[in-house]
């Protein structure tokens, strides 16, 4: 071929490649095993995206089908009325009421102290810190998060609550105060870094005209820009509950381990995170009441951190705002 | 004209005064981060050599330490990363690249966002009741290492989205031009330029993952162990052995949940010194991710 001129080359090539139909058909074959491929790589990844939903639902079925046995020796109505909580004792009585109240308690506890603090943060950082501030606080702020709960509680146990009982005399060393308001500086970036996300994303244009309106600085940040970014806000708000509710360590090293009726926050009780974690510390027979009794438990805290998700969700929906 | 001057002066007061507020609030959890390390250092520095990382639990709290404790935190991470990472970065990419706007996207979507809120024992008892008594994994690294992946599964299934959505369209649009197919598009292009964003996720979930105490008690860990699983290579062949997966085993946090739960302060001295080791690395984790995060921003401009 080499001899030849260069259009005779260019032809004999075209030839050559027009009189090819067994490569024709090996390229439409190619192209349907690739499209084969496709298809079986896109059933991978979907069935990756799928065992998300298994896990919700092995965690549901789990927590009601081991409930269920629980709930076949004790009456709904003792387990909701009762107001002791002895499932190891010899002749034990199932009412959740004092572990739910411990629940209620610290995390009542954590919110008086991250809502507030929290949402004032939120504010100074998107409303009056400078860029750079902004940008080495927040950070700074998000490795409170970043810390194990079990450090927490130990911080809890060994420093606040002697700084507690030096403010309140007669403060006993495990009490839901000094686990709640630990619990609380964790929850901080949580509402901070969310509601600030939130109020950032609040249009310029809105603040502009609360200025040309003559409003200082707070008053356009309190009565333009919070409402305004409502709904983020809320969202943070529930979702510092409910990683309140859920807390673990903290509220089991620092509050005590005894099931205790109370809404003293000054007094130690167990919660219901704080109960599971001291029956699994022992070794208790698989299909005893005792075993059962953490999964009630857990049902319990899965209804009521489900109830202030759908909550947050309906509240979300209701203060959204669109610009 | 004074009225007027009076009234800038006292807004200009009021906005002062609330700055003054917001400082001290932020300082709030500043300090408390750092009265929480000093208080840890001052605690367990002392107790922080090589023997204690090198011993296992005793009765003797000045013979005690963290060996058989940190080995189960490195295998149960190995387990949970190579579970949680494929799957949640696949996952991340159907929802992000491949599905269509339907019920079924729809459904995973909220699921995901529910499975965030969910409080991390509530996965304990999952793995309790399913992997260590239906599906009989027992109480071993192999179930530790699960129950951990699906709790951080979310995190990596949102960061790996975060990352792909920063990718320009024109990227994705060009590579279809040239013939790409939909998975060559994400092999060769959106998965390497999304990595930096997506280990961020990675790197801060597994931190996460570290610190988790309460879903590993529940599935039973132990408190007191004084072996170290068997090791991973042998010097007979095959070599390689998984037998490790079928261990018993403790991890750092539980470890130190132990010893602080002790009244005698010997022990709430190791408490300091394991805890100071467990938030040297969770913090040196966030780091890592938050200068990763730093120089992508910094050296990718679309």
């Amino acid at each position: 071929m080499k001899d030849l001129p260069m259009i005779e080359q260019s032809a004999a090539l075209a030839a050559d490649i027009s009189v090819q139909p067994p490569a024709a058909g090996a390229s439409a074959r190619a192209r349907r095993l690739s499209r084969v491929k496709e298809r079986i790589i896109e059933s991978i990844l979907l069935l990756a995206a799928l065992s998300s939903v298994a896990i919700t639902l092995g965690i549901v079925g789990i927590l009601i089908y081991e409930s269920s046995t629980f709930f076949a020796h004790v009456s709904l109505r003792a387990f909701l009325t009762d107001t002791l909580w002895t499932p190891l004792f010899a002749s034990p009585r199932f009412g959740i009421m004092p572990l739910v109240a411990g629940t209620l308690v610290t995390t009542a506890v954590a919110l008086a102290v991250a809502l507030p603090i929290g949402t004032i943060v939120a504010i100074y950082l998107s409303e009056f810190a400078p860029a750079v501030v902004r940008e080495v606080l927040k950070p700074a702020l998000e490795l409170l998060s970043a810390v194990p709960t079990v450090v927490y509680g130990y911080f809890a146990l060994q420093f606040m609550s002697p700084l507690l009982q030096k403010l309140i005399p007669g403060l006993p060393t495990f009490n839901m105060l000094s686990a709640g308001a630990v619990m609380g500086i964790m929850i901080i970036p949580y509402v901070s870094s969310l509601s600030e996300d939130a109020m950032r994303a609040v249009p310029m244009a809105l603040r502009e005209g609360a200025y040309a309106l003559g409003a200082n600085r707070i008053i356009t940040a309190l009565k333009v820009v919070y409402p305004s970014a409502l709904s983020g806000i809320v969202a943070s708000y529930i979702l510092a509950i409910s990683r309140a509710i859920g807390e673990t360590m903290i509220v089991a090293i620092a509050a005590g381990m005894q099931p205790n009726l109370t809404f003293d926050p000054r007094e130690p009780a167990a919660t219901i995170t704080a109960f599971i974690v001291q029956v699994s510390l022992g070794d208790l027979p698989h299909g005893s009441i005792g075993y059962q009794s953490i999964f009630a438990a857990g049902l319990t805290l899965f209804v009521m951190t489900l109830a202030f998700n759908i909550l947050g969700y309906v509240l979300r929906k209701r203060f959204r705002e669109a610009y | 004209m004074s009225d007027f001057k009076r009234i800038i002066a006292k807004r200009k007061r009021q906005d002062l005064v609330f700055k003054l507020i917001g400082i001290l609030c932020t300082l709030v959890g500043i300090v408390t981060l750092g009265a929480l390390l000093v208080d840890l250092i001052a605690d367990g520095i002392g107790r922080l050599d090589l023997g204690f990382l090198t011993s296992f639990p005793s009765r003797f709290a000045e013979r005690a330490g963290i060996l058989s404790s940190w080995v189960g935190t490195l295998l149960i991470m190995i387990v949970t990363a190579f579970t949680a990472v494929p799957l949640g970065v696949a996952a991340g990419v159907y929802l992000e690249e491949y599905a269509g706007k339907n019920w079924l996207t729809n459904l995973i979507e909220i699921n995901i966002a529910n499975l965030a809120g969910v409080p991390s024992i509530i996965y304990g008892l999952m793995a309790l009741g399913l992997l260590v008594y239906k599906f009989r994994l027992g109480q071993s690294v192999l179930t530790g290492g699960l129950t951990l992946a699906f709790l951080i599964l979310p995190i990596v299934i949102v960061a790996t989205r975060e990352a792909l959505r920063t990718i320009p369209q024109g990227i994705r649009e060009s590579a279809y031009a040239l013939g790409s197919t939909k998975w060559q598009v994400v092999r060769h292009h959106l998965l390497p330029y999304s990595v930096g964003g997506t280990m961020t996720g990675i790197i801060i979930a597994l931190s996460r993952a570290i610190g988790e105490t309460a879903p590993l008690i529940t599935i039973g860990a132990l408190t007191f162990i004084a072996f170290l699983p068997p090791p991973p290579v042998q010097a007979a062949p095959p070599f390689i052995s998984f037998d490790w997966l079928w261990s018993p085993f403790s991890v750092l946090p539980i470890q130190m949940f132990n010893w602080v739960s002790r009244p005698d302060q010997e022990f709430v001295v190791n408490a300091a010194a394991a805890g100071l080791v467990l938030i040297l690395v969770t913090l040196s984790l966030n780091a890592i991710a938050i200068i990763i995060r730093y120089r992508v921003r910094k050296r990718i401009k679309w």
